[in-house]
């Protein structure tokens, strides 16, 4: 007794995301060759590769900072349509502010270093149009205190935090909006050991929390292989392997993945 | 019975490009798998028995061969369904117990083993009421349950691990040497909480070091040693 | 037909100082800023005898605007005999020969730093304000291309965020002058450094606002009947200063914009910062039939 048939989708739900064959040269360096990433609601997704790699700057585009030179991208929202590489900075500042959260591993990036830190949490809120101080004063606390941020410190400013503190701003002010997916360029690296343990548990508290999709940005394989479920290899600008985190920590089959999961200590 | 699991000529080797050699685990597997059966693989050291739970779970991909699954949505291919389908599978319906634990940091003990629970729909109190009973049943300390399992022995986060793994009830379980190392009161627990599962339905595929502990439990045995006749033949049935 | 009947005889000096191309100049912008009310328009800044930053930017304008028949009114911090006001103000007379005024009301054309006259200005009228920094969004973003985009996509959030963060830090808004206004709902501008008790003043006013920064070479316009909002927050209404009980140790007059005078005791007097408008009620007193403008506030309320 057999059963024989082709296997059928389960998850019929579409990708939040999709980028579709995106290139980006800058002169002659191919930052980004042809790469296309799907990501679903309420997964994590976590591109690896060494810097250069081009990782970063898929993540750019991602957060509509850069422009491929081809290519598409969608996220699959009810408000928000085409391809989002084709709108105007207008509508990509909008777009940006409400619907994607980003951190990035420097924290002068995305923080006002000298404002105070719920005032950065709150400048979200500003750009997406609310003026009412009271509610700016409390959800900016909210999402301080879910990205697990020290309220005594409400208004102390980026400049005189640890790194781990400012990393926990930069991540209040990124999900302040509730995005629908939320981007991490780094988040931890340039961390002590220690802080960082702590900084990747209140993401992983987050995310189960509130499930919001994730795509994380690393070099480091023990941050991809904590937060992520899924995992794409980049490589010169290629995604050379992509698959579920486990198979490919425990059976990468490209070369390039081989060499880099058995270089981690 | 209904057929959960159905393996055809199912081959994995592992190619090791920085010494460009393959290396072959277990070649032209083919067997059925039934509700509520319990498969025990065995075989040499090296033979391939984890190779086999881990490529069934597709955290080892396959380089031939098929394994159809009939999930709730119908009947998928685990070795060709997307990643997204497998996820939400691990999720729902295929169970993979270790000896190991995949502990979080500053995630209490409970809140762990509540956790599919919870993902499966099951209010907070009512998981973590469930989870609470599993912690017991295994033996975990009352007072270890609000702690962080990181700071656990050993032997105390396979229970933890064990009862996250087995709080839902799946369609098809996969088990790594479970008992290695565990003391009788959890031995005890988890033979009798798979002995529940089997007479619920659930397909048990396992690797045993001492299979005694279960042998009440196996339905059929497969031998992946190398030159062993095709398994589907030896059925050294246990019955 | 010869060169010499088609061209002037060369003179000395252009009228009211700037050659004419400069005044073309001027006025072209001036009518731009004008036509888009609130946005910055970049010019030529030319160089005129007084050092940059001292209201070369004001007197540009005035020079450009300026004719023999023009009533000209200089104050500087509401007085209209500070030496600069004095100067700029002699200075205008000398190379236009326009006549002079001190009296808000009879003044055609009025240059200030940091004050509007107290007296309610007519349709007739041009007030002329000498701006230091005309961007409102460089303590908020640096990067003045950035900032330029900013103004392009209205996208003046961080400017609540700089009201945010002193709330946060003094417990209120401690913005005294240059208090960002809302122009016609569209473009942000700092009104210079005119009080907060003078940026109600602009809303709706009659008189043409034209506000020049010589340093920065801007120019931008507040045209009459022009909505002028400060920015606040929706929980937080605007305060202007509470001057309303302060009286002026001079004149005796009360609910004007005041100065603050120490006194070696520690304590303060004031006097009313539009100086000619305490004088003008001091020779009142005296028995002059001097004639009092309506004020745009009374006992310290702006009065719709």
């Amino acid at each position: 007794m057999t059963i024989t048939l082709d296997a059928p989708r389960i998850v019929t739900a579409h990708p939040l995301m999709t980028l579709k064959n995106v290139s980006k040269s800058y002169g002659d360096v191919r930052a980004v060759r042809d790469a296309s990433v799907e990501v679903f609601p309420g997964e994590v997704m976590g591109i690896v590769g060494e810097s250069g790699s081009g990782k970063s700057t898929l993540l750019r585009m991602m957060n509509l900072e850069d422009t491929p030179d081809t290519g598409s991208y969608t996220l699959d929202l009810p408000d928000v349509q085409g391809n989002l590489f084709e709108l105007d900075r207008f509508a990509r500042r909008m777009l940006c502010a409400t619907k994607i959260g980003i951190v990035y591993q420097n924290p002068h990036l995305g923080l006002l270093m000298n404002h105070s830190s719920s005032g950065n949490v709150a400048e979200r809120l500003l750009v997406a149009g609310e003026r009412r101080f009271s509610v700016l004063r409390d959800k900016a606390q909210i999402a301080l205190e879910a990205s697990e941020f020290p309220l005594e410190r409400l208004d102390a400013p980026p400049i005189e935090l640890s790194g781990g503190m400012q990393q926990r701003v930069q991540l209040a002010k990124a999900i302040a909006l509730e995005p629908a997916l939320l981007l991490l360029d780094e988040p931890t690296t340039g961390l002590d050991v220690s802080v960082q343990a702590l900084v990747l548990d209140t993401l992983k508290r987050l995310q189960q929390d509130r499930q919001i999709t994730m795509v994380i940005v690393s070099h480091d394989l023990g941050v991809i292989r904590t937060m992520a479920d899924r995992v794409i290899v980049m490589r010169r600008g290629e995604i050379v392997e992509s698959g579920l985190a486990d198979q490919i920590f425990q059976d990468p089959q490209h070369p390039y993945t081989q060499q880099l999961v058995h270089a981690k200590l | 019975m209904t057929l959960v699991l159905d393996v055809q000529s199912l081959t994995k080797g592992f190619t090791m490009h920085h010494l460009n050699t393959q290396m072959a685990a277990f070649n032209d597997i083919s067997f059925g798998l039934h509700s509520g059966e319990f498969l025990l693989l065995k075989g040499t050291n090296g033979a391939g028995k984890s190779t086999l739970l881990r490529t069934l779970y597709r955290s080892y991909l396959a380089q031939s061969g098929a394994a159809l699954f009939q999930s709730s949505h119908g009947v998928i291919d685990l070795m060709r369904a997307a990643d997204v389908d497998i996820t939400h599978l691990r999720r729902s319906e295929i169970g993979f117990v270790t000896q190991f634990l995949v502990a979080r940091p500053r995630v209490s003990a409970q809140a762990l083993v509540a956790e599919p629970l919870r993902q499966a729909g099951h209010s907070a109190d009512a998981a973590l009421d469930e989870a609470r009973r599993w912690l017991s049943a295994f033996g975990v300390k009352e007072e270890l349950w609000r702690a962080y399992p990181t700071t656990f022995s050993g032997g105390e986060q396979q229970k933890v691990n064990l009862a996250r793994a087995l709080i839902l009830p799946q369609k098809l379980l996969l088990l790594d040497e479970p008992t290695a190392s565990l003391d009788v009161q959890a031995r005890t627990a988890l033979v009798a909480r798979l002995a529940e599962l089997k007479s619920q339905g659930t397909a048990m595929i396992g690797v045993f070091h001492h299979p005694d502990d279960v042998s009440h439990l196996i339905d059929r045995v497969i031998d992946l040693t190398p030159n062993t006749s095709n398994p589907e033949d030896r059925e050294d049935v246990a019955y | 037909m010869s060169l010499k009947t088609l061209t002037r005889d060369w003179e000395p000096m252009s009228y009211g100082f700037l050659d004419a191309s400069a005044k073309r100049e001027l006025r072209r912008k001036m009518l731009k800023a004008v036509a888009v009310p609130g946005c910055q328009m970049p010019y030529a800044s030319r160089e005129v005898p007084m050092a940059r930053g001292w209201g070369t930017g004001g007197l540009q304008v005035s020079l450009t605007l300026i004719n023999p028949k023009t009533c000209v009114k200089v104050i500087d911090q509401g007085a209209d005999d500070s030496v600069n006001a004095a100067s700029i103000r002699s200075f205008l007379a000398k190379v236009s020969g326009a006549p002079t005024t001190l009296d808000t009301l009879k003044a055609d054309l009025i240059q200030s730093r940091h004050r509007i006259p107290e007296e309610v200005l007519r349709e007739d009228q041009v007030l002329v304000l000498q701006v230091p920094n005309p961007e409102p969004l460089r303590s908020v973003q640096p990067n003045m291309s950035i900032a330029r985009q900013m103004h392009a996509d209205a996208d003046y959030g961080r400017m609540w965020l700089q009201l945010y963060e002193q709330i946060v830090r003094s417990g209120r808004i401690m913005q005294g002058a240059s208090y960002p206004s809302m122009v016609n709902g569209r473009h942000v501008m700092t009104p210079s450094p005119i009080p907060r008790w003078d940026v109600p003043k602009l809303n709706m006013a009659k008189h043409l606002t034209i506000l020049s920064a010589g340093r920065e070479k801007r120019i931008f316009a507040v045209p009459p009947f022009t909505r002028v909002e400060p920015l606040v927050f929706d929980d937080v209404p605007y305060k202007v200063e509470d001057h309303a009980n302060l009286t002026c140790y001079r004149s005796g007059v009360r609910g004007l914009f005041m100065n603050e005078i120490p006194q070696e005791d520690g304590s303060s007097t004031h006097e009313v910062s539009d100086s000619e408008y305490g004088v003008k009620v001091i020779r009142r007193a005296d028995g002059d039939d001097t004639v009092l403008g309506k004020t745009w506030y009374e006992n310290g309320e702006m009065s719709s």
